[in-house]
């Protein structure tokens, strides 16, 4: 089964990228996420691992993940090592007024599992889209939240030189 | 927990011993049967031919029998390769869709239960002979932990030897409830789930839902300290409302010496679908849809928290107050039984 939401943010790529490379946000950001740890050395790029879960119905299910595609404000996949089967991505496009335009792509699965698997995606799938949604709106807001403040230092900066 | 007892240990003797008792139990039926022929009139060469297919006939029924106890006795035996990760892992969406939709599961803080190593999960029980409490467990715990995490669970001997689903449920982890098996799990370093209160607590009357009964049993005391375990307990309500559980019938058991044959120290009785009257429960039922809430404690390391040599009743004392704490507060929480 395969999911796809998208968000526009008032923000430049960079800022998105800034927030969604950052492992310890997902907590934050991620409606129904309950876990997302890094595992191993690595913290972030290709190869970094993290083990996560989802809260669905009845368990929280997901597992170890790894990043498997790293294009800095373009492009973020990661796909599943064990666990679950899950491919996600993340996909920036910088719109022509300046903004983000946010893809996130969730897929996931349990290969062999047959028919029970495939009503057991189909079932999952509302909640699953739901939390997607939800979490593009939070790292919008977040994001958003986070250049209003930015940009107020800056301006703050560029005022108190002038005061002293 | 049960204690191994006399199935398996018959069981043992029979499967490693036919030819003891081909040797002195059929010898003896055939002396008593052999002059039969001799004096029937039938003459000396259908009395031969007679005692050959007797012999052959029992030689069959020592071998079936045999056979049988060879085969009782490895399912009773612990062997952890039983489970099949891949299955269960094949299995999972399956158990998710039962337990989200028609037991509406909740299992709350896995994260009690350490990360690594064995540990000793030590859970009240419900639910008859069908336990929706196990299956949403086991599909919790695999899925928080990953299938990759060595998990088993005791059971009732019963469950384990039957033909097909006893051959689901090792595939799924489940192993006969004995001191050796539950050691042999732990030392591999395997996550273990016991019911100390066993089919005593499971088939409490439907009324007694909240309340936890260990009938004393402190064998789980023992082994966490043997093997340097902690103890995790899990509390779950909703499974003695799958069904209206009436009574134990441990007087019936008794009266017909079911405890001394199969190690069953009761004889349910219960209204359940499809039955109506439900006596025994040895084929299950089907369960009604009560919705299933399970919490997990915090850990207890016996030797840290009760001293050096700690007492099996203070700390069996300890255990079931916290998981009876529990078990209340999580029936307080509902705002109506079954429906949750």
């Amino acid at each position: 089964m395969r999911l796809n939401e998208s968000i526009v943010i008032s923000a430049p790529p960079k800022l998105v990228w800034d927030h969604i490379a950052e492992p310890s946000n997902y907590l934050h950001f991620m409606s129904g996420i309950t876990r997302w740890e890094v595992e191993g050395e690595q913290r972030q790029g290709l190869g970094a691992r993290y083990r996560m879960l989802i809260r669905v119905g009845s368990a929280e299910v997901g597992g170890l993940i790894e990043i498997v595609e790293w294009q800095p404000e373009r492009e973020m996949a990661w796909s599943s090592v064990m666990g679950v089967d899950q491919r996600g991505r993340w996909r920036l496009r910088e719109t022509t007024d300046g903004r983000t335009r946010v893809e996130l792509r969730y897929a996931y699965g349990v290969a062999g599992a047959g028919i029970p698997g495939y009503i057991a995606e189909l079932v999952a799938s509302p909640s699953l889209g739901s939390n997607l949604r939800k979490s593009l709106q939070q790292l919008k807001r977040q994001v958003e939240h986070e250049r209003l403040r930015a940009e107020a230092a800056r301006r703050r900066a560029e005022r108190e030189p002038a005061e002293i | 927990m049960a204690d191994p007892s006399t199935v398996a240990d018959q069981a043992r003797a029979n499967g490693n011993g036919s030819a003891p008792a081909d040797a002195s139990g059929h010898s003896g039926l055939r002396d008593r049967l052999a002059p039969l022929g001799a004096a029937s009139g039938i003459g000396a060469p259908l009395g031969r031919i007679g005692r050959g297919l007797l012999s052959a006939a029992q030689d069959v029924a020592a071998d079936a029998a045999g056979s049988a106890a060879r085969r009782v006795n490895k399912r009773l035996r612990a062997d952890l390769d039983d489970r099949d990760p891949d299955w269960l892992r094949e299995r999972l969406p399956l158990l998710w869709l039962l337990a989200t939709i028609w037991f509406r599961g909740e299992v709350r803080n896995l994260g009690n239960i350490p990360e690594k190593g064995a540990v000793l999960l030590v859970g009240n029980h419900s639910g008859g002979n069908v336990t929706p409490d196990t299956f949403i467990f086991t599909l919790a715990f695999s899925s928080y932990f990953g299938i990759e995490r060595k998990f088993h669970q005791l059971a009732h001997n019963l469950v384990v030897t039957l033909p097909v689903s006893g051959a689901l449920v090792r595939r799924g982890g489940t192993v006969a409830a004995s001191h050796k098996n539950a050691q042999k799990a732990l030392e591999a370093g395997a996550a273990l789930l016991v019911y100390p209160g066993g089919d005593w607590e499971v088939h409490r009357p439907t009324w007694d839902s909240a309340k936890v009964d260990f009938a004393g049993r402190k064998g789980f005391i023992r082994l966490a300290l043997d093997q340097e375990v902690p103890i995790v307990p899990v509390v779950s309500i909703g499974g003695q409302e799958t069904a209206l559980f009436l009574s134990r019938g441990d007087r019936l058991a008794r009266a017909l010496q079911l405890d001394k044959i199969f190690r069953l120290k009761v004889l349910p009785i219960s209204l359940a679908v499809p039955w109506g009257l439900n006596v025994g429960d040895f084929l299950g039922h089907v369960p009604l849809p009560a919705k299933v809430t399970t919490e997990v404690l915090p850990a207890i390391n016996l030797r840290e928290q009760f001293g050096p040599d700690p007492e099996p009743d203070e700390v069996y004392d300890h255990i079931t107050r916290q998981m009876q704490e529990t078990l209340e507060a999580l029936d307080a929480e509902r705002r109506y039984p079954f429906i949750g």
